[in-house]
């Protein structure tokens, strides 16, 4: 094994933490703040991969000049499109459920068979391709044998600046302070003053949008389909429980982890074989540290 | 209680002889039933596989509406009894157990995973019915009940991995699905490989679904092959080709053959992903035979012009045929004389002329290699000539 190839590989793990990081920051914001595990994530995320489909028909078809632009705007559609539904979600559905994590559970899956087959109405079955736009075909070269795919390098800029900004609005904004607190200590925060039932509806929209922006991002590297998003949602609760649920560091440093390894892996032996392996160190783990890697210590 | 007046046991006779005029006419039409001959079709219309599944029906119903439409068979009409086997094998073999006990129809159109006819397969041999099987698939199966109407592995990996061989280059990655069907494909492809002379640099296989193949991307750019051998199916395939074709790995110097792309999924991988890229089937929409051209041009008046024929749906088809013609030599629908007419049986279909083995239940097929071209349409390499099926091969 080279160095050059060793470079691609790190890269390629990088690029496989991309959507599974943007993923997992949606899934674990919303069972951190409300104790909702959301079985729907999958489908939210295929939402923003058909959001982006339509922008690129509509540019297409109307805009033929603007065609290399369509992406950020199929980005940002998808993000208001998964923001929309996830506050119609909440305002709907799951308002009604807070802390009761199995009938979240339930009926989130619900909201997913659902979703799905209204994809199937709306698209039919089959997998629709997204037209990768001009410049992000091809790869760049970073001397030697050195390629690394444009579009990888663009969805991991994406994922940095996202993961970036969710920081900022958590940790920097008057919205990210009532989150946290309410995350903490629903009374005090409510004694405080804070009207929590509007932070949780934002905040649960806003994980929704993050899919969003996911879905769109996939859409660069795989086909959309109705049931898209279910390949992803098995790995980011995996990712969300080995990191410790409630820690978005430990999201963030998890599928940093997990993704590497199975790149690693993947490399060293057939894909099927590295994917159980994965697995067997993620149940190792999780034998010795139920709570998960980075789970802060809290007294119940 | 209401009184009993003449008018309304007026109306009650008129009722009652109205009814009996109803059993007259049931009786009637079912006389009239008689003169059709009911037959299964059993494919998932709904659930993952119905993506592939579902337009291999077309096939089967087109195929039907012409014999219907000229005369039948043996002077009766077929009735097609449409199931859904809604991707779920259990689902597979409830259906096949209506279709043969409740409707006693005399042969079924059906199946397309391997898993799912090995679910059929025990309950048409108990039933002692038939069943044609349309899917290209890894041979190692000869039931007394079923026939089989499209290429088992030796007939297409034997041909290709021979003509890649002296064509393209000797060296070979093989990357496919981790089920039994690229797993046996790839069995049978290593000693060929190395009986022509070649070497398998790497071999892969990811499970079913899977969507990021960074990492055998670059073992590919590591171990450059001259050849990638592909046995992925279904979506996998999307995002195995929009990947390699952003990797920067010069395809000039790498030839790729997808044993499991037909025209049909280049709708969903993106004509301008997969161009360049070859596949071998034992049929293409592309194919200039009169016989083809007909059944193109049909296939695209019933369905919509912008709909793609492909493998699959020319087997489909064909077997319906096939069926109708063993029918008539065997002058009977039962179904172990139509499986014993059926021997060396020849039908001149859209893939030209085939004709099932003496003995193996399987047809001897064409092996064809063609390249994508940015239309999504193929344009034909190779041409193997009809080739010996052999489920059983020995390796």
């Amino acid at each position: 094994m080279t160095s050059d190839i060793l470079i691609m590989q790190a890269f390629n793990g990088l690029s496989q933490f991309t959507i599974l990081v943007l993923m997992a920051l949606g899934l674990s914001i919303a069972y951190g703040l409300m104790g909702v595990i959301n079985m729907a994530h999958g489908e939210l995320m295929a939402m923003g991969a058909y959001a982006t489909y339509v922008t690129a028909t509509i540019f297409e078809n109307y805009f033929p000049g603007a065609f290399d632009q369509y992406i950020f705007f199929g980005i940002i559609l998808a993000f208001i499109v998964t923001f929309v539904f996830g506050l119609l979600l909440e305002k709907t559905l799951i308002q009604a459920l807070y802390k009761r994590p199995l009938d979240t559970l339930l009926a989130t899956w619900g909201v997913s068979l659902f979703t799905q087959q209204l994809f199937r109405q709306i698209f039919g079955p089959k997998e629709l391709s997204v037209p990768t736009v001009s410049w992000l075909n091809g790869a760049m070269n970073f001397g030697g044998d050195i390629n690394l795919p444009i579009n990888r390098i663009f969805i991991v800029s994406l994922a940095i600046c996202v993961t970036f900004g969710v920081y900022l609005i958590l940790f920097k904004t008057r919205w990210g302070l009532r989150i946290r607190a309410v995350t903490q200590n629903r009374a005090m925060a409510d004694a405080a003053g804070i009207d929590s039932s509007r932070v949780d509806a934002f905040t649960f929209a806003f994980s929704c949008g993050l899919a969003g922006i996911a879905g769109s991002a996939f859409t660069m590297l795989a086909s959309t389909s109705p049931v898209a998003g279910q390949q992803y949602l098995v790995d980011s609760f995996i990712v969300v429980v080995f990191g410790g649920v409630e820690s978005l560091f430990g999201t963030v440093a998890s599928s940093f982890l997990i993704s590497q390894e199975q790149a690693i892996f993947e490399f060293l032996m057939s894909g099927s074989m590295a994917k159980a392996l994965m697995l067997g160190i993620v149940i190792t783990v999780l034998y010795f540290r139920p709570s998960g890697l980075f789970s802060t210590k809290v007294r119940h | 209680m209401a009184k009993f007046s003449r008018r309304s046991f007026l109306k009650t006779s008129v009722a009652l002889g109205a009814a009996s005029t109803t059993t007259n006419a049931m009786f009637l039409s079912n006389a009239l039933a008689a003169d059709t001959v009911k037959v299964g079709v059993l494919h998932s219309l709904t659930g993952t596989i119905a993506i592939a599944e579902a337009a291999v029906i077309d096939g089967e119903k087109l195929a039907i509406e012409e014999i219907n439409a000229s005369g039948g068979v043996l002077g009766k009409k077929i009735e097609a009894i449409i199931e859904d086997g809604a991707s779920d094998n259990p689902t597979f073999a409830e259906k096949a157990k209506k279709l043969l006990d409740q409707d006693k129809v005399a042969a079924i159109f059906g199946c397309y995973t391997s898993a799912s006819r090995k679910a059929v397969l025990p309950i048409v041999e108990k039933s002692k019915g038939l069943l044609y099987y349309p899917t290209y698939y890894e041979g190692l199966e000869q039931s007394p009940n079923i026939l089989y109407t499209a290429q088992e592995a030796t007939q297409s990996v034997i041909p290709s991995v021979n003509w890649l061989a002296a064509n393209k280059g000797k060296s070979f990655y093989l990357i496919g699905s981790d089920y039994i069907w690229p797993r046996t494909t790839n069995k049978i492809a290593k000693p060929t490989i190395a009986k022509a002379g070649g070497t398998v640099v790497g071999e892969d296989y990811f499970p079913l679904g899977h969507i990021d193949f960074g990492s055998v991307i670059n073992k590919i750019k590591a171990s450059k092959p001259a050849v990638i051998l592909s046995t992925i199916v279904g979506g996998s395939n999307v995002a195995f080709y929009k990947q390699l074709k952003a990797s920067g790995i010069d395809m000039k110097n790498i030839t790729v053959l997808a044993l499991a792309v037909s025209e049909e999924e280049v709708s969903g991988i993106g004509a301008e992903s997969i161009e360049g890229v070859l596949t071998c089937m034992g049929y293409f929409q592309s194919l200039p035979e009169p016989a083809n051209q007909k059944f193109v041009k049909a296939f695209k008046a019933k369905y919509g012009a912008n709909r793609v024929t492909g493998d699959t749906i020319s087997s489909a088809y064909t077997a319906v045929y096939l069926w109708k013609l063993a029918v008539e030599k065997a002058k009977s629908f039962d179904p172990d004389k139509v499986i014993a007419a059926s021997a060396n049986l020849e039908f001149d279909g859209p893939e030209g002329k085939v004709h099932f083995h003496a003995s193996n239940h399987h047809l001897w097929k064409h092996c064809r290699i063609g390249q994508f071209l940015a239309n999504g349409q193929v344009k034909i390499l190779f041409d193997s000539g009809l080739i010996e099926p052999n489920p059983f091969p020995k390796i």
